[in-house]
């Protein structure tokens, strides 16, 4: 659990926003690695989940929400409403992950 | 026409692998979409307790609240492939990538809920879905797909 609450809703249930601090980000651009990139061709062939690309994308997206949250505790927030995410691909063997929110803090 | 034999053997090889692909995709892939599948019904009516919705609402008297989200990346086999191939000719429905997309996104909505369940909860509210193709290959376009499933479970 994080110090700072995160919720994609308007409002936190149960208590009351006393602030707003403004627009929080975090991003980060992951390349899959080779040794995943064999084991994906495999995959290809009889298809179904690619269980190392499921791992690297939870934890770019971790990383990226890391660093909104980061950015939130610089400013003296303790909760992050309505966050959103987006997933784009740059090139050929990487994505970016976005994460982007409102910091306020909460009574 | 030393040459030529060689070429015809080389050709027949690689019809071979493409047969032989074809055929394990078919086979193993089928099998594991229906294993899938019932693995799937299973999973969602043990956790149809959480209900979902994609309004932002808070129903009366829940004031607990934590971030939840499940993600799945899948790859079409190489069987399917093939005939979307050819339906990319006539147009039309992909049925097989219908299936491949349906399968993902039951499961990372699963995920999700399974996390809901391990903190208590019994709602989700502002549920949100994002699809994104990932980890495209230079050569040819189908990549791999994420399906993404984020919400606030509350209680």
């Amino acid at each position: 659990m994080r110090d700072i609450e995160i919720t994609n809703l308007e409002t936190l249930p149960g208590k009351t926003i006393t602030q707003h601090l403004g627009m929080v980000q975090g991003n980060t651009v992951r390349a899959k690695h080779v040794g995943r990139d064999i084991m994906a061709g495999f995959k290809n062939i009889v298809g179904g989940e690619l269980r190392g690309y499921t791992e690297l994308l939870t934890e770019s997206r971790e990383e990226s929400i890391d660093r909104m949250v980061d950015e939130a505790r610089d400013l003296g927030a303790n909760a992050i409403l309505n966050v959103r995410f987006s997933t784009s691909s740059i090139s050929a063997g990487a994505s970016e992950l976005y994460v982007y929110g409102t910091a306020v803090v909460v009574r | 026409m030393c040459t030529v034999r060689r070429s015809w053997y080389g050709n027949m090889i690689n019809i071979a692998i493409f047969l032989s692909l074809f055929a394990l995709g078919f086979f193993v892939g089928r099998y594991k979409e229906a294993r899938h599948f019932s693995d799937l019904q299973k999973r969602e009516t043990a956790l149809a307790y959480i209900t979902t919705s994609n309004i932002k609402h808070v129903p009366e008297g829940m004031n607990n609240s934590v971030f939840v989200s499940g993600n799945v990346v899948v790859s079409i086999d190489y069987y399917k492939r093939i005939l979307a191939a050819l339906r990319g000719i006539f147009g039309g429905q992909i049925k097989s990538y219908t299936s491949l997309v349906e399968r993902a996104r039951r499961e990372a909505v699963l995920r999700m809920k399974e996390q809901a369940e391990d903190f208590g909860m019994h709602h989700i509210s502002n549920l949100k879905l994002e699809t994104a193709s990932v980890y495209k290959n230079s050569q040819n376009s189908l990549g791999s797909i994420e399906i993404f499933a984020y919400g606030t479970a509350l209680k």
